[in-house]
């Protein structure tokens, strides 16, 4: 194709991003920003103030009569109005936008205020009178009701288990957090009663499956429910994966009140009540051989997601499920999957998706497992990667692993961290009575979602009744317009992942332009773009497919171009290469603004075959992305990047506080489309998995009430409280993506916790610990005992009972 | 209750409105003058996104009634650049993709360029200690602290 | 989150100011630098009928020696204050502690006779001022009053101030030269509150310690002084710096809450202790 000239590609520069001007000028359009509708009512939420309740009375009348209030939508309404929302497990409480005759979790919703203005719909709130029956919260996980209860078995664990010289048998939790993006959830809703449909406005950033989970409830069909993302989110981390049933309240407000309705989020009701990662409760059972080998691995998981199985849980338990056997050669693999519900709010996606949570409990064991074996943990990880010769290679569960070179990156990272001197200073300051500890993990990083691993929830017979599920597919579309603009439209709603950036760059190097002339939307339409029910910003997928889709597009259209210049530079199509802005060839050129004018100015001058206009529409599939099969196996992610992190901290002895005195990653993402926002995506997971390692954590206390219900009780790390993150690179492009390149982004949430754990408990020569591990829980664990040498500082004797 | 009558100035220009005494600095920035590159992420003074300056000193607008600007000049993010050329911090963040989703940027710009007036070469430990009082949940910080740090040594 | 309506007033003399609260009494709340009060507003935590915004009374923002001691107007914003040179070369356990206040921001804003007045018992200056033995000047239609550190803060978010009462003036004995402090607290985060807080000064006189105050805040329902370990150090020097620390734990009695246990607590006060003597003295 065309002239073969040494010719550098965007793709793989680190290009400043297109986005940050009109960011940087305080010209970004979120949704609050903006006013989509006029005549909108502003809403407020009245959300349950009990966890479990009886809502025996709920009179709105008094805040009807409030002067500047437009109406009342209950949740008496909202049941009349809507169908439960759809989800994949059968035997749970049917979930609504608003709770009716009970609510499940405090700050549930119960009813919805449109006013004039926020400040007046609050003011309305207050006049609502609510009255509760109390019933007893649920708030352990272990107490939790069960509702799905599905075991998978690979092999034999069991006869594997037998023959192990060592049996680590121990009990994980991974704790419930939030990635709580700086911008909160934000809805303006517009029914429109002839049409009978609904135009919402929504920082939503997919999956778009949610779209018909959305429809479902409002018993619309999927084109009378147009769903509108707005040009610029501020942060999701997968939280606003959820905003749909927000986006069915508000829908269903505007349909009673015949006004659209606005409704901004605040910072208290999204940390009551928009969404969570799950708590997990894993107890692994590992069988090792006497030389470390990892002979076997059986997990019990229960799985926590609160008050309702809100869709798309339980995903969260699936997600990894092609990854259960990590990084790690082990055949023999078997998992009991129980999700049980606590009286929490529901939960859902969160960076990292179900990753932190399995990397937690599998390289906390490992790392256990070495201190028993008197291994070196980098030693007993080196013994049982997958080989590089082994790729692609076939997990027992399913999995197909694209490419990697695993010992590789092993080799970097310890190299990077100055393992050996590292261990050796860890020998002279336990010496000193300091306690420094080092930690590392070995981290698969899936990307691009199997759509049809969700039906795992379902056994293989029940699959059988029902249409399949499969596949992750993004759609992409460029069009050069009669003035030689070019624009590209692509459906994965980023929240500040670059991705208009990145999609300008792989156009670009397509049609031979700069990236700079190329106008990226990333808004999406359900009405007016392309877009497939995997379309969004989430498992990392938009260098695989998004990028795909691009890439695909401009391709043809590219191919299209160069049909059109061969007619006027007199040559074959195979002979004109794009580049400048220009087609050439015999040694001649046109430029893209004058073949932009042959296809829609004069079409009749087309050549044969050549249809008018530059519009070309692409969809990228990952491959391999087959449903479950009868055995329960499952592809569930298309492309594997791999993360090796190591850690050296040093730990108080008197207060507990953590000091991380080096941290370093090493990435394989495969190809790096842009690799200054590669490095970005890279500090921004590791910034979440060390604010989950060390201090955030969603408490309620016994009676079901929040106490993380502001900024002051939850703590987000700042700039001061982070460590350092030295990154590292190596590249096994995957066989699988169009571009070559891997998701990145959610490793280091997966990796962190289990790193700064597996730290914390090599400094303390203890094998329990838990996170956060905020300085009064370390300490806790130092003052009951168990450490090298005598623990914190002495105790008054009144405090040595704890 | 008890409307009040406000004078003061927004970016250099003259404003007059008439406001509820509750109306908080930053809707009425944001929705009485649609000036919506100041962002709301908490409404309790913690997250920092709403920072704006008040007679020079950087402040959390949320914590402060629309009236109590009576009287006086407020910047916002919408007057950092001098038309179509970027302020040296707005430069510096887009050389160091400091900025990821945007949404806390124009708070920690505004505190940025306050600090730099007031200490023009502040060491990276200033630097970072004033960024505590600002969330960003998408940077992890260091390219921010970088930004900053390359304005402050020019 | 949205306030509750409320009036407005905005007096533009300390006159106009003590006659709102007045007729008010304990249904106004004082806005001063506002970044305790306004987060309650926007909360709907506090509902008061009058917001009386003090920021145009003048005479309110002067800070000067006086006959050794240093006056600092409640209108003095916690910047200014830490910015101070006469603060940082007469007060300097004060200024020692500003750059735990809050953030770069919100010291911009908050004030000093807001912070005493507000009295949360994890803020850093109703400590110092207790332990620089300083009092509060307060004003009404009845007339001023002078109240030392010791009176005035009674238990969490409380003070001896009456409801018509508007705290003027805060008034700090400055250190004697030869006064050595420190600061020490633990805190979770840059400029969070406090899990455990200390505050030491020593007087050194021929090498031995003349005097010594130790406070502490945070794990106490208001600040406190613990004059026993303050004795100890006066008895034995910066050796009893262990013994003082234990005697300082054991005055206490913390709650378990959300962020530490009550023993840890406890414990960080020994440690803290300790290493505020130790700090103070090298």
């Amino acid at each position: 194709m065309g002239v073969a000239t040494e010719r550098k590609t965007w793709v793989g520069q680190a290009l400043p991003r297109l986005e940050d001007a009109a960011l940087l000028r305080g010209e970004g359009r979120f949704l609050d920003d903006l006013d989509p509708v006029k005549n909108a009512g502003h809403a407020a939420i009245l959300r349950s103030q009990l966890a479990h309740a009886r809502i025996t009375r709920l009179d709105p009348s008094a805040a009807l009569e409030h002067p500047g209030v437009i109406g009342v939508l209950t949740g008496e309404d909202v049941a009349a109005m809507s169908r439960p929302f759809p989800v994949g497990v059968e035997a749970a409480p049917p979930y609504r936008a608003a709770a009716h005759e009970v609510a499940r979790y405090a700050g549930e919703p119960l009813a919805v205020v449109v006013a004039k203005d926020r400040y007046v719909a609050e003011d309305a709130l207050e006049l609502i009178e609510v009255e509760y029956g109390p019933l007893d919260p649920v708030m352990d996980a272990d107490a939790g009701a069960v509702v799905s209860d599905r075991s998978f078995r690979y092999g034999d664990p069991e006869a594997a288990l037998a023959r192990a010289d060592l049996v680590v048998r121990e009990r994980f939790r991974s704790p419930r957090w939030s990635c709580t993006p700086v911008e909160c959830y934000a809805v303006v809703a517009d029914w429109n009663a002839a049409a009978g449909s609904l135009t919402a406005w929504a920082n939503f950033q997919g999956p778009f499956t949610l779209h018909s989970v959305a429809a479902g409830a409002l018993g619309l069909t999927g084109s009378k429910l147009r769903l509108i993302t707005p040009p610029d989110s501020g942060g999701s981390f997968g939280i606003k994966a959820t905003v749909y049933v927000y986006v069915v309240l508000m829908g269903l407000a505007s349909r009673k009140l015949g006004v659209p309705v606005r409704w901004i989020e605040d910072r208290l009701e999204h940390l009551l009540g928009s969404s969570a990662a799950t708590e997990r409760l894993t107890e692994v059972e590992a069988g090792f051989s006497a030389d470390g080998e990892l002979l076997a691995l059986r997990y019990d998981v229960v799985e926590d997601v609160g008050a309702y199985i809100r869709a798309p849980e339980p995903a969260t338990l699936y997600r990894m499920h092609g990854s259960l056997s990590g990084a790690y050669r082990v055949r023999n693999v078997a998992t009991r999957n129980r999700v049980v519900l606590t009286n929490r709010c529901p939960t859902g996606l969160n960076r990292g998706f179900g990753g932190p949570q399995l990397y937690f409990a599998l390289e906390r064991t490992l790392a256990i497992a070495a201190g028993r074996l008197g291994v070196d943990p980098a030693e007993l990880a080196r013994r049982n990667l997958v080989r590089a010769r082994d790729f692609p290679y076939r997990t027992p569960s399913g999995g197909l692993y694209d490419s990697g070179d695993y010992e590789a990156c092993l080799d970097r990272a310890l190299e990077l961290a100055r393992y050996e001197e590292r261990r050796r200073e860890q020998a002279d300051a336990r010496a000193e009575g300091r306690l420094v500890g080092i930690g590392l993990a070995c981290i698969v990083e899936p990307s691009i979602s199997n759509m049809g691993y969700i039906t795992l929830a379902q056994t293989s017979a029940e699959r059988m009744q029902a249409l399949p599920k499969s596949g992750n597919a993004e759609a992409a579309t460029v069009a050069i317009n009669a003035l030689g603009g070019i624009t590209v439209q692509v459906g994965t709603t980023p929240q500040g992942q670059g991705h208009a950036t990145v999609a300008a760059q792989v156009a670009a190097d397509a049609l031979g332009v700069d990236p700079g002339v190329i106008e990226v939307v990333t808004a999406l339409d359900t009405s007016t773009s392309a877009w497939t029910v995997a379309s969004g910003n989430y498992s990392s997928r938009f260098s695989g497919v998004g990028a795909g889709a691009v890439h695909k597009a401009a391709t043809r259209l590219a191919a299209k171009l160069r049909a059109i210049a061969a007619a006027e530079l007199g040559c074959t199509a195979d002979e004109v290469d794009l580049h400048d802005g220009k087609a050439h060839a015999n040694g001649g050129n046109v430029s893209l603004r004058r073949l932009a004018g042959v296809a829609h100015w004069n079409p009749d001058a087309l050549p044969p075959g050549i249809e008018p206009g530059l519009h070309e529409t692409a969809f990228d599939a990952a491959p391999n992305l087959a449903p479950p099969d009868e055995d329960d196996r499952v592809a569930s992610s298309a492309a594997h990047g791999f993360i090796v992190d190591v850690a050296v901290v040093e730990v108080d002895r008197e207060t507990g506080q953590v000091a991380v005195l080096d941290y370093v990653t090493v990435h394989d993402a495969g190809t790096l489309l842009n690799p200054l926002i590669v490095d970005g995506q890279v500090r921004g997971g590791f910034a979440h998995g060390a604010a989950a390692a060390l201090f955030e954590r969603i408490v309620y206390d016994q009676d079901g009430n929040l106490l993380t219900g502001s900024f002051v009780d939850y703590l987000c790390p700042t700039a001061p409280d982070l460590p350092a993150v030295t990154i590292g690179h190596l590249s096994t492009p995957s066989p699988f993506t169009t571009l070559g390149a891997k998701g990145l982004g959610e490793g280091n949430t997966m990796s962190a916790p289990a790193v700064l754990a597996n730290a914390v408990a090599d400094a303390l020569g203890i094998e329990g610990v838990e996170i956060p591990l905020t300085p009064a829980r370390v300490w806790e664990l130092l003052a009951n005992g168990g450490t090298h040498g005598s623990p914190v500082g002495p105790l008054l004797p009144e405090d040595k009972a704890p | 209750m008890g409307l009040r009558e406000i004078e003061l100035r927004v970016n250099d220009r003259r404003v007059r409105e008439t406001v509820e005494p509750r109306l908080l600095l930053s809707d009425f920035l944001r929705h009485t003058l649609g000036l919506t590159g100041t962002h709301v992420g908490c409404e309790h003074g913690v997250c920092g996104a709403c920072t704006v300056r008040l007679d020079g000193d950087s402040v959390r607008s949320c914590l402060l009634l629309a009236v109590q600007a009576d009287g006086s000049a407020v910047e916002t993010v919408e007057g950092l650049a001098r038309g179509r050329e970027l302020h040296p911090l707005q430069r510096a963040f887009h050389e160091e993709h400091a900025l990821q989703c945007g949404f806390c940027t124009p708070g920690i710009l505004m505190a940025a360029a306050d600090l730099l007036e007031r200490d023009g070469t502040p060491s990276r430990e200033t630097i970072v200690d004033m960024l505590s009082g600002h969330l960003c949940r998408c940077t992890g910080y260091e390219p921010i602290v970088e930004a900053i740090a390359k304005v402050a040594n020019r | 989150m949205k306030p509750a309506p409320f009036a407005y007033e905005r007096p533009e003399t300390i006159e106009e100011a003590l006659a709102v609260l007045a007729v008010h009494g304990d249904e106004a709340k004082v806005l001063a630098g506002g970044q305790s009060l306004v987060p309650m507003l926007n909360m709907r935590l506090l509902r008061p009928s009058v917001v009386v915004d003090v920021n145009r009374v003048p005479g309110l923002d002067g800070l000067r020696a006086d006959n050794g001691e240093i006056r600092v107007g409640a209108l003095v914003r916690q910047a200014a204050f830490g910015g101070s040179r006469l603060v940082r070369e007469r007060l300097p356990l004060a200024a020692s502690c500003v750059p735990y206040v809050g953030h770069f921001v919100t010291r911009n804003r908050g004030t000093v006779g807001g912070s005493i007045a507000h009295a949360d018992v994890s803020a850093e200056l109703p400590l110092a001022l207790l332990v620089q033995g300083g009092s509060a000047v307060v004003a009404s239609t009845r007339g001023r009053r002078e109240i030392p550190a010791e009176e005035l803060f009674l238990t969490h978010f409380t003070t001896a101030l009456a409801p018509d009462e508007l705290l003027v003036e805060t008034v700090w004995p400055a250190s004697e030269p030869e006064t050595r402090t420190a600061w020490v607290e633990l805190a979770q985060r840059r400029g969070d509150y406090a899990l455990a807080m200390v505050a030491c000064t020593l007087r050194v006189e021929g090498g031995l310690v003349a005097e010594a105050r130790i406070g502490l805040g945070s794990v106490v329902d208001r600040p406190s002084l613990v004059p026993e370990a303050a004795e100890a150090l006066v008895r034995r020097g910066v050796d009893a710096a262990p013994e003082a620390a234990v005697l300082a734990a054991r005055s206490v009695e913390p709650y378990d809450n959300l962020h530490a246990s009550a023993r840890y607590q406890r414990h960080l006060v020994r440690v803290l202790v300790e290493r505020a003597v130790r700090q103070a003295w090298a």
